[in-house]
């Protein structure tokens, strides 16, 4: 069986008739993860439970859509007894004794965690090359990143690997890689998912998300790990839809605003000729299409970059080698253990949010920098939510080039924070935001990014299904896999 | 040159919930090491705090108890520092918005009533606690660490160590009346850091501040506020300045000595907490607290005084501590007589307590027991002087007072049908005594009082024998 | 707009200590990075409200019940060195603050 060719509706059809077992789903999936992992390098750590686990789901009998289905989890979800290290040094070691609330409803409707996948280290990056796992690479051209934070999630996706992964968005983690694997991928609504066990990088911005080849997979696993959770204090009261079961691709009276902003002057002319295929495409399906303006878009990138930092910089004090993780060696004192566990467990990407964040909490830099910034954020979040009164939808580019080559913007931070610009808004503002297929520049897959009024994921994937049944782009296969399986 | 000193203090008080502030452990005080903690409590990676709604109603509640204005709309704020038992490198607290400000205590020193700004208090979490090893390593347990605190800051208005002390009393019997906290200093659930400065009479600014650590009681508070009056005036005097510092007191020799001198102020990067929501405090809740606020010590002891009869000292006595008061309450409202209860519990019960160094709920005695107690000798089934074996037999033990009394056969004999036999049979034997009396010997009554006792092993009512006994003598 | 003794400072306070042969890669970067930062001083920001954080929750209490979620054993199972179930720390240097 070929899981690319599979959805969640059609592997659950496949077990419910005993076609397949979940462990024989299982075992397939670790065996073609094994097969591709010294190329892909997708996963941090495979987990050999999941057959196990998956007999047992068997055994059971398949009851809910996602039953016996395996699922990959980025390396950043804490699983009980799985190894969890966020892809950095400073927790190599890390074995949690509790469950993320998203690991916890996804297993209790009998999803299979395969793995942990791959990512920046503390999911600071866009290119999965700060990983202290070493980099992934990009399943439609090894030579390329496969984006980040959630570079292994969206690999493994278009790889085939598994039908649906779970990333985590602060800056565009799931939507950036999606658009550069040729996949869809959604970060919903703040609130909208637990943080509880996310490990935290930017509290006021992070949210878990699904990746997937197609559409109605996401939907479904949203729709069963979303809702309130007594842990999360942030977390929404409100009611989450059966997001698969109302998908409707019609897109007449749609009202969607392209922000001038977004067509960016470094922007890959490919990917605009996608991006304007797709505008067209919904035009076509009776959606309107109108210019808006966003005039602070300029400021994003400072305004995320110095509050993501800020909180990253205390969310990371933790790790101090005292209770879990890395602890160095040779130490003469506590302050010893405390400044050489986190020199050698840090990555440079990590050491340096951690210095601006420091910096920008700091007594002399306080208002200039984190309190300006929280101000400039309410200006924008205004902007955007005077357009979302007007408009169903905000769209535009994913991302402004395809995925661009390993090594190219390691040493250049401040190129790589740039690349950004495009999925920073909806982290900013807390809105739901995916990015799908539109097309390919270069060779390369180029994502559609669809913005949406908070808790309105429904509309977003309505929109998304709606191009992806146009394009049909799940149908094509990673270049430089062809010729596989 | 005559000086001006200006005191403020910083006290931390444990709040009494069942769980801690950002994590729903168990709060137990002296319980095993890290038994009391969980993933949110050792800072695991991807765990997040939520708030403990008693432990905040508690914070309310000792602020309006302090006369504060409450602060309608927080959030909580995150202080940043290193160190093995703050395991999230961060303090969940409430920096910017503290949850209640500008209250007072009321202090009398030397007969004059003065009020002592309180300028705010605010929730927050203890630490955990470090221990040290001479081997070159230290020990942190997590127990601690989470547990529900509120910060009660004074405004600088104290001018001597006395004024510091009587406002820490007050603000200790206040806070322990209101039931959110046992304030032990000995425990920890109090803890008391004090700035000090002295500036020249008149002076419009004021002197240096040097802050005093480890104060484990208010009289070393006292004392240490003392010596760093004379200290400073010293250095003064002879020309000198004070240091910006922190000093430790030394209890053995009730001088200063200098821990560390402060390095400009430390940056702790305060900023919200953006894993906690905003919080509205409804005015509506706000007066729920206020509306369930216990009596203060100061209304129960003038309820004692004028309703219950209560001489002035001894209500004073008995609203020193909220236990003793609590347990006077309860006896009483088991029918005891108050003023008997009041009598028991400040002659018997201190002296018990006293003896065995312990505090009242350290004992097996009860309101219930004590009051029965008090009944048995009011309704004469015991005599006082029976009363106090039962007494010494349910404060050590807990036994019921009435059930051992009957058991052990100590209930006394006013059944004049029953003393009057035995005394008459005593009287015909004892001739001698009754010739004695009869020649003005009053000694001869108590020797026979004495057999009588002993005939009925010391249960027989005295004031019924002596009745009986009397009008015989008279009449042989 | 940022000096490297600033850098170096920051390093302290986030307990970082940066490789000699390091430091000057990191002061550049950080340098161009807070350059960038610095371009907020051009919005006006007068009387607005910061943005701290998200969500749509508001005043969110936990009820005060005591429920253990770990065992002991499962705290302890991570932390590198333990002694009588205590953590085990090299020596603190600076003790003034323990109660």
């Amino acid at each position: 069986m070929d899981i690319k060719k599979e959805t969640i509706a059609s592997l659950h059809e496949k077990l419910a008739n005993k076609e397949v077992t979940a462990e024989e789903l299982a075992d397939q999936a670790i065996t073609k993860i094994n097969a591709n992992e010294k190329k892909l390098n997708t996963f941090i750590t495979v987990n050999d439970k999941a057959p196990e686990a998956a007999k047992k789901i068997d055994d059971e009998g398949i009851k809910g859509p996602l039953s016996g289905i395996p699922i990959a989890f980025k390396d950043n979800i804490v699983t009980n007894g799985i190894k969890t290290t966020a892809a950095s040094k400073i927790l190599y070691n890390f074995m949690p004794v509790y469950s993320a609330t998203v690991l916890e409803k996804l297993e209790a409707a009998g999803a299979i965690d395969i793995g942990k996948t791959n990512l920046d280290e503390f999911a600071m990056g866009s290119s999965t090359e700060t990983s202290f796992f070493g980099t992934t690479v990009n399943p439609w051209d090894f030579s390329r990143v496969p984006g980040g934070s959630s570079g292994g999630s969206a690999a493994a996706v278009a790889a085939g690997e598994v039908v649906a992964a779970l990333g985590t968005d602060t800056g565009g983690s799931i939507r950036q890689p999606a658009a550069f694997n040729g996949v869809f991928g959604i970060k919903p609504t703040y609130g909208r998912v637990s943080r509880w066990g996310i490990i935290a990088f930017s509290s006021s911005m992070d949210q878990v998300g699904v990746l997937s080849k197609r559409v109605e997979d996401s939907a479904a696993v949203l729709s069963v790990m979303a809702g309130h959770d007594e842990h999360d204090s942030t977390s929404s009261e409100k009611e989450v839809p059966d997001y698969r079961a109302n998908l409707n691709k019609d897109m007449h009276g749609v009202k969607i605003a392209v922000p001038k902003e977004f067509w960016h002057e470094g922007t890959h002319p490919e990917v605009l000729k996608s991006v304007n295929e797709a505008l067209d495409a919904y035009k076509k399906m009776g959606a309107t299409v109108e210019e808006v303006s966003l005039p602070t878009l300029k400021h994003a990138v400072e305004v995320y970059y110095v509050l993501a930092s800020s909180e990253a910089s205390s969310n990371l004090q933790r790790y101090d080698g005292v209770r879990y993780g890395f602890r160095a060696d040779d130490v003469k004192n506590i302050k010893d253990l405390f400044v050489k566990s986190r020199s050698e467990g840090f990555g440079d990407e990590v050491k340096r949010r951690i210095m601006l964040g420091t910096f920008a909490l700091s007594a002399g830099a306080y208002d200039a920098y984190f309190k300006k910034a929280a101000q400039v954020r309410t200006i924008f979040i205004n902007e955007l939510t005077k357009v979302l009164n007007d408009y169903d939808l905000i769209m535009g580019p994913s991302t402004t080039t395809p995925a661009f080559k390993i090594g190219e913007k390691v040493d250049d931070p401040l190129a790589m924070y740039m690349n950004d610009i495009l999925t920073i808004p909806a982290n900013l503002a807390g809105l739901p935001a995916a990015s799908v297929p539109a097309g390919l520049a270069d060779g390369m897959p180029v994502g559609l990014q669809i913005i949406g009024k908070p808790f309105a994921e429904q509309e977003v994937f309505n929109a998304a299904y709606a191009l992806q049944e146009e394009n049909k782009f799940y149908e094509k296969v990673p270049t430089a896999l062809k010729g596989e399986d | 040159m005559n000086f001006e000193t200006t005191i403020g203090l910083e006290v931390h008080v444990e709040l009494k919930t069942n769980s801690k502030m950002y994590s729903p452990t168990p709060v137990a005080y002296g319980a095993e090491s890290n038994i009391n903690t969980n993933v949110i409590d050792f800072g695991f990676p991807g765990t997040l705090p939520t708030v403990n709604k008693n432990g905040y109603r508690l914070g309310v509640m000792v602020a309006l108890a302090l006369n504060a204005e409450i602060e309608k709309h927080t959030h909580f704020d995150r202080k940043n520092y290193f160190y093995p038992d703050n395991p999230k490198a961060y303090q969940i607290t409430q920096q910017d918005k503290p949850l209640g400000h500008d209250g007072y205590i009321e202090i009398e020193v030397d007969g004059k009533k003065k009020k002592i700004g309180v300028e705010e208090l605010h929730v927050e979490e203890d630490a955990g606690k470090n221990t040290h090893g001479n081997n070159g390593y230290s020990y942190v347990d997590l127990n601690r660490q989470g547990t529900p605190l509120i910060e009660i800051v004074s405004k600088p208005d104290m001018h001597s160590p006395e004024e510091a002390y009587q406002y820490l009393e007050n603000l200790r019997k206040i806070v322990q009346f209101t039931g959110a906290s046992d304030v032990k200093m000995e425990e920890g659930s109090m803890r008391v850091d004090t700035n000090i400065s002295i500036s020249p009479v008149g002076s419009d600014t004021y002197g240096t501040k040097v802050e005093l650590k480890n104060l484990n009681s208010f009289n070393h508070v006292k004392l240490g506020l003392a010596y760093e009056e004379k200290r400073q005036a010293a250095i003064l005097k002879q020309g000198g300045t004070i240091g910006q510092e922190t000093r430790r007191f030394d209890e053995k020799t009730g001088e200063t000595f200098l821990m560390r001198v402060k390095s400009g102020a430390d940056d702790y990067r305060y900023f919200p907490e953006p894993d906690l929501p905003d919080y509205d405090i409804s005015p509506e809740w706000i007066a729920e607290i206020k509306a369930n606020l216990p009596e203060t010590a100061s209304v129960r002891r003038a309820h004692y005084i004028n309703e219950l009869g209560i001489p002035e000292y001894d209500a004073g006595v008995l609203t020193d501590t909220k236990e003793m008061s609590d347990f006077f309450d309860e006896a009483v409202e088991y029918d005891a007589n108050p003023k008997l209860v009041s009598n028991w519990l400040m002659g018997e019960v201190n002296a018990y307590l006293n003896d065995k160094r312990i505090g009242l709920l350290e004992t097996k005695l009860t309101p219930e027991h004590l009051a029965k107690m008090i009944n048995l000798i009011s309704n004469g089934t015991i005599s006082s002087k029976i009363a106090k074996k039962v007494f010494q037999e349910t404060i050590s033990n807990g036994t019921e007072p009435e059930e051992w009394v009957k058991s052990k056969g100590l209930v006394q004999e006013s059944d004049p049908a029953v003393l009057e036999p035995i005394i008459l049979d005593i009287l015909d034997n004892n001739q001698q005594s009754i010739d004695d009396f009869k020649n003005g010997k009053d000694r001869a009554v108590g020797f026979l009082v004495g057999q009588i006792m002993k005939q009925t092993h010391g249960q027989a009512n005295p004031k019924v024998v002596n009745k009986i006994l009397m009008t015989e003598l008279k009449s042989r | 707009m940022i000096s490297k003794d600033e850098i170096l400072h920051v390093a302290t306070l986030a307990n970082l200590k940066l490789q000699d042969n390091e430091v000057d890669s990191f002061v550049s970067q950080l340098d161009k990075i807070v350059g960038m930062e610095s371009k907020l001083s051009s919005v006006d920001t007068t009387g607005i409200e910061p943005t701290y954080n998200m969500g749509d929750t508001n005043s969110v209490f936990r009820e005060d019940k005591g429920v253990r979620t770990q065992t002991r054993e499962q705290m302890l199972e991570n932390v590198p060195e333990t002694d009588n179930n205590l953590i085990k720390v090299p020596t603190i240097v600076d003790k003034e603050d323990d109660e």
